[in-house]
């Protein structure tokens, strides 16, 4: 029985993976990227019929395995609740975690976590039945409140109601589906998570005409990528990646049209050094040349990957606001390609 | 004696050879004896009937008469009826069962599903046909069937993060029942071993993995495992469960075991000893075979518990059946159906733990010497 | 092992045959042949592996941890938890402390864990002597409900159970109208509002008389059973200790002039308030996990009784006693020796599977220690081991409680 004990923990250990130095070099030797994503968001990470991964995180985890491996269906996406996700990455099961998480200090210094930009900014607010007739997040004294355990905005809400002396019930639940099953059922009066959350959750609703969103924005929600401590180079590669989707919006270049300017070097030198033609920005990522090329033709442009995934014509339906262009009055910014 | 009886003079109605009265046989007779035999069987069948009363007609309503079976979405269900949604669980039908796994590669699991059947058969069986052979086959089958989930050696390779639905429950109740057996067995024997040491670290496990909960466990298996191994070092998330598992089992059934042997009467150690039999070869031929007969429905229970407890990787983020239900609920065009998920899981448990208890009692009644000890 | 299959004198089957090799190497083979010097050795081998894994693996993780730049340290037990409970039997705010936190979550595990196993008991007791009812409906239906819920994973029943409550329960406006008796107590999907009694000057005289009461019964009952041996004569105990249980304070309360003050649940704004409150949460974990044991319990409470001899039946039936006294008098004290040991490990399991609270959002010590503060702060390894720790010392005593029991109740042989 021993024998047959150690010989199927051989055959099953075939997938074991011994991690080396860089998590560049292992995600190369390994040829898959292993992306933390939500086990279940509707419009950032969920799967669908087929049991494939599909939102706007997710393309975020195809665009880097694009831009590293040249492939962006080289993807192993390994689902995280809010209390999975960290120890997730910091174990060295996953590569990189692009799963709506927000950037706070404890988080970077304490947890040891790196994070590498906003791809989201959001905001926590609340969302209301319309006939309860709350106008303010202040009228709410005595309500139940749901919200999903393990996130800041559980943190966030504590902290609002108690500064602002409001008596409340806490309903937490695992995940979004719980909470959306709770307030449903009237099992409280309030649905408090980040706004995008909100609206992604009302798309689903059979009457979301009928719910609506405080005007209150309690906190500041930056959403971004994190990596491990530590790996600076890999840490590159997620931030510039990021940002070369967002450079790629503001220099007017999509999915469509990336292969032309990036057959010849153009006008713009900025354009260029982006798409390789000019330079080798890539080199010195220790990536190919044609890394953003790669990765914008595989999901194309910030705006783009937003108005597929989340955007006005989706079901979530959300505005771009705070993640417009700066140059349209929004938040998104990229430094330069230099 | 015939004489008498033949000559006898019943009175009217009670002659032996007469049909029996109306009410002392048929379906009236067993309604009376079976359901109205006291004032308080009266209660007890009213109250019985109520209850089915509640819990029925709506139920069927509900499941069947008002249910939607065919629709390609939510709303399209919502405007057809008013019951359960079963359009999504047949959209939902193949994840639910096959997970991540490429479509093009589900033969394979079918394939290791059937020859499963091929492999337990003789060791289920005892009339099964060329038992002897067969059992090589059930010996090598743990192998085989790695291969063909695995892939490599010419088939192309799965990794195990796409493994998921009934495939992830099944994977893991099976690897976790035949592997624990063994590691029970011997956790049981070291716990009632006459070394105090073995004993004491025999005992110290058992009680560690019965104290804790499995969702502690995996979760250590999950995320702090890593810390435990040299830096930089890791190893396969199914890899870790599958073992964390199959110990959490073990530590179960070596109590089970554990009752077995307790039950086994001194003189039969004491007759192993004096046919000078050595402790691992009385073991083997005398004391377990007979313990580990009484400890059957012990051992039965325990897979069954093992097996409802694979529901459990949810919690460390493997998408087992449950998993794919709840994350399938995140689909913005059927959001809100959780209902027909639960359901329909709870029902394909239901249909194999229920298989596996009757086994076990068709085993039990076959085991049955007729002498208790 | 080459012993086996070289013969050897029957005399000496645990001594080897005499080699001739050098006397150390004989003295080496005496050694290892001799049972006793064997069983030392193995020992120490096992307890010098056993060292040395768990040194190799504190260590990994001490060198693990420093890669991260992690401490170990349970100094975050003494800082602010930040989140707030909502349910806590002590009082906590979120400016509380991560201990406070814990010491919240662990009394959350622990009253549904005895509330569970006090109501598994009871209705798993009734279940099973319900299975063996001579009804045949009751019987099949306790049959069904039996099998359906051993067969199916606990997680489901838990998720099932609190979307019954939630759904079926009515919203608290609504609990105005249906689902409220006597407009004091409401049923609604927030939690069930009761009034809460609170104690005024001169209440301690009502408990007081309670506590002389007890007392009183527990000296009767014990007078009684003695003259029951001496005279056989029987007294009605349990009526007239419950008259004493009710009557006493009842007397005293109405003496000190009714020291009682209730305060109502009222509905204001979203929520009912004041009153005492069961959270749906609470409710449905305790529901699902009482009902799935009892399930359990019902099988194993039916076995104990199906192994009472038949002539204890029909012995207790022939003196002249009913089937209830029988069963209560006769069989299931017998029985109790068969069903305590499996009902120990129902009770751990019922301990145990209360872990699962956090799918449905009850605040249990896996949830706020081993969830927000393990988020908060990064700490996995301290929570974890608070959490273990917690749960093998609630499980070892529930343990050494049912071993004591078993004890007892052990029929005395010579």
């Amino acid at each position: 029985m021993k024998r047959i004990l150690l010989g199927a923990t051989a055959a099953l250990a075939m997938g074991a993976t011994a991690a080396s130095a860089g998590t560049l070099a292992d995600v190369k030797a390994r040829g898959t990227l292993i992306c933390i994503v939500n086990s279940g968001f509707v419009g950032f990470a969920s799967t669908d019929k087929d049991g494939k991964w599909q939102g706007y995180d997710v393309d975020y985890c195809k665009a880097t395995a694009a831009a590293v491996l040249g492939d962006p269906s080289k993807v192993k996406y390994k689902p995280a609740t809010g209390k999975t996700r960290f120890t997730i990455l910091n174990s060295g099961e996953g590569d990189v975690l692009w799963r709506n998480t927000t950037w706070t200090f404890v988080r970077d210094v304490d947890v040891k976590l790196a994070f590498q930009g906003v791809n989201y900014y959001d905001g926590q607010g609340f969302m209301v039945n319309k006939k309860l007739g709350v106008k303010s997040a202040k009228d709410l004294d005595g309500a139940s409140v749901c919200i999903q355990t393990g996130t800041t905005t559980e943190l966030n809400l504590a902290d609002y109601f108690r500064v602002n002396k409001i008596k409340y019930e806490p309903v937490p639940t695992e995940n979004n589906e719980e909470s959306r099953r709770n307030i449903l059922a009237g099992r409280c009066d309030v649905y408090t998570t980040d706004a995008s959350g909100l609206a992604a959750t009302r798309a689903t609703f059979k009457d979301p005409e009928n719910w609506v969103i405080l005007p209150e924005i309690i906190s500041k929600e930056p959403l971004g990528p994190v990596t491990r401590h530590g790996d600076d180079n890999w840490s590159d590669i997620i931030r510039w990646t990021k940002n070369a989707l967002v450079a790629a919006e503001e220099l007017g270049i999509t999915s469509k049209n990336v292969e032309a300017m990036a057959s010849k070097p153009g006008n713009n030198p900025e354009i260029n050094r982006l798409l390789g033609t000019e330079g080798n920005l890539g080199a010195m990522l220790g990536l190919d040349k044609r890394w953003a090329v790669n990765a914008i033709k595989a999901v194309g442009n910030f705006g783009e990957i937003f108005e597929r995934n989340i955007g006005t014509k989706t079901p979530v339906g959300l505005e771009r606001g705070l993640n417009a262009l700066w140059t349209d009055g929004g938040l998104q910014y990229t430094p330069p390609f230099r | 004696m015939s004489d008498a009886s033949t000559t006898r003079k019943y009175p009217p109605g009670t002659h032996p050879d007469m049909p029996p009265p109306l009410l002392e046989s048929g379906a009236i007779y067993w309604v009376r004896k079976n359901l109205l035999s006291s004032w308080t069987n009266v209660g007890l069948t009213l109250a019985g009937l109520w209850a089915l009363w509640l819990i029925i007609p709506p139920f069927y309503e509900w499941a069947y008469a008002d249910a939607v079976f065919n629709a390609a979405d939510r709303s399209e269900c919502q405007s057809l009826g008013d019951g359960a949604c079963w359009a999504f669980i047949q959209e939902r039908f193949k994840i639910f069962i096959f997970g991540f796994y490429p479509e093009a590669e589900r033969w394979r699991t079918i394939l290791t599903f059937a020859l499963l059947f091929v492999a337990i058969g003789p060791l289920l069986f005892d009339n099964f046909p060329y038992r002897g052979k067969a059992m090589l086959f059930s010996l090598a089958y743990p192998f085989v069937a790695a291969w063909l989930l695995l892939g490599g050696f010419g088939l192309t390779p799965v990794g195990t993060d796409e493994f998921g639905g009934m495939l992830l429950n099944l994977i893991v109740g099976i690897t976790g029942i035949t592997f624990s057996l063994p590691i029970g067995i011997v956790l049981a024997l070291g716990r009632a071993s006459n070394l105090p040491a073995v004993r004491i670290i025999c005992v110290t496990f058992i009680e560690f993995i019965r104290g804790v909960p499995l969702i502690t466990l995996l979760f250590l298996a999950s995320t702090m495992l890593s810390y435990f191994l040299p830096p930089g070092t890791s190893f396969d998330l199914l890899m870790r469960v599958l073992i964390m598992v199959t110990l959490f089992a073990s530590g179960y059934l070596a109590e089970v075991v554990r009752g077995g042997l307790q039950a086994i009467p001194r003189g039969q150690y004491e007759a192993a000893d004096s046919m000078g039999l050595k402790y691992w070869q009385s073991m083997r031929l005398i004391v377990l075979p007979q313990a580990l007969k009484i400890s059957i429905p012990g051992i039965v229970n325990t897979f069954i518990g093992l097996f409802k407890d694979t529901t459990l990787v949810i919690i460390i983020g493997l998408f087992d059946m449950l998993g794919m239900g709840r994350s399938s609920l995140a689909d913005a065009k059927w959001a809100g159906l959780s209902s027909e998920v639960y359901i329909s899981i709870a029902l394909f448990f239901f249909l194999f733990c229920f298989a596996m208890s009757r086994y076990s009692l068709y085993l039990e009644s076959k085991l049955e010497t007729g002498h208790r000890i | 092992m080459a012993s086996i299959d070289t013969p050897a004198p029957p005399a000496h089957s645990n001594r080897p045959p005499a080699h001739s090799g050098s006397g150390e190497r004989n003295l080496l083979a005496r050694l290892w042949y001799d049972k006793k010097t064997r069983g030392v050795l193995l020992q120490i081998l096992t307890v010098a592996l056993l060292f040395a894994f768990l040194a190799y693996i504190t260590s990994n993780a001490i060198a693990n941890l420093e890669l991260l730049g992690k401490t170990f340290s349970f100094d975050f037990l003494n800082e602010p938890a930040h989140y707030d409970i909502n349910q806590t039997l002590i009082e906590y705010s979120s400016k509380s402390t991560h201990f406070r936190a814990g010491l919240v979550g662990m009394l959350n595990t622990l009253v549904v864990a005895v509330c569970g196993i006090i109501l598994a008991t009871f209705l798993g007791f009734l279940l099973g002597v319900l299975r063996l009812s001579p009804n045949w409906l009751v019987s099949n239906m306790v049959y069904c409900y039996v099998e359906f819920v051993r067969n199916t994973p606990v997680l489901l029943q838990i998720l099932l159970v609190h979307g019954l409550v939630v759904h079926a329960l009515p919203k608290p406006r609504e609990a105005q109208e249906w689902g409220n008796i006597a407009d004091t107590i409401f049923f609604t999907n927030r939690g069930v509002f009761s009034p809460m009694p609170l104690p005024q000057d001169g209440f301690n005289w009502v408990i007081a008389a309670f506590v002389i009461a007890i007392v009183g019964s527990i000296v009767f009952a014990r007078w009684a059973k003695k003259r029951q041996d001496a005279t056989g004569q029987h007294l009605p105990v349990f009526f007239i200790s419950l008259a004493a249980i009710i009557g006493l304070p009842l007397i005293a309360f109405l003496l000190a002039g009714s020291p009682l003050g209730w305060d109502f649940p009222a509905l204001k704004g979203f929520n009912f308030r004041g009153g005492f409150v069961i959270r749906p949460e609470f409710l449905a974990l305790w529901l699902a996990l009482s009902l799935y044991t009892a399930a359990f319990i019902a099988e194993i409470v039916r076995a104990g009784i199906l192994a009472i001899d038949k002539g204890q039946w029909e012995a207790s039936l022939a003196v002249g006693m009913s089937r209830g006294r029988t069963l209560n008098l006769v069989i299931i004290p017998q029985a109790m020796r068969v069903i305590v040991p499996p009902l120990t490990s129902q009770y751990l399991n019922l301990t145990k599977n209360s872990s699962l609270a956090i799918a449905i959002g009850y605040m249990d010590i896996v949830a706020t220690v081993g969830g927000i503060t393990l988020m908060q702060t990064g700490k996995e390894m301290e929570t974890m081991i608070i959490v273990i720790g917690f749960y093998l010392t609630v499980s070892l005593s529930i343990s050494a409680v049912m071993n004591w029991y078993n004890k007892r109740i052990k029929l005395v042989e010579r």
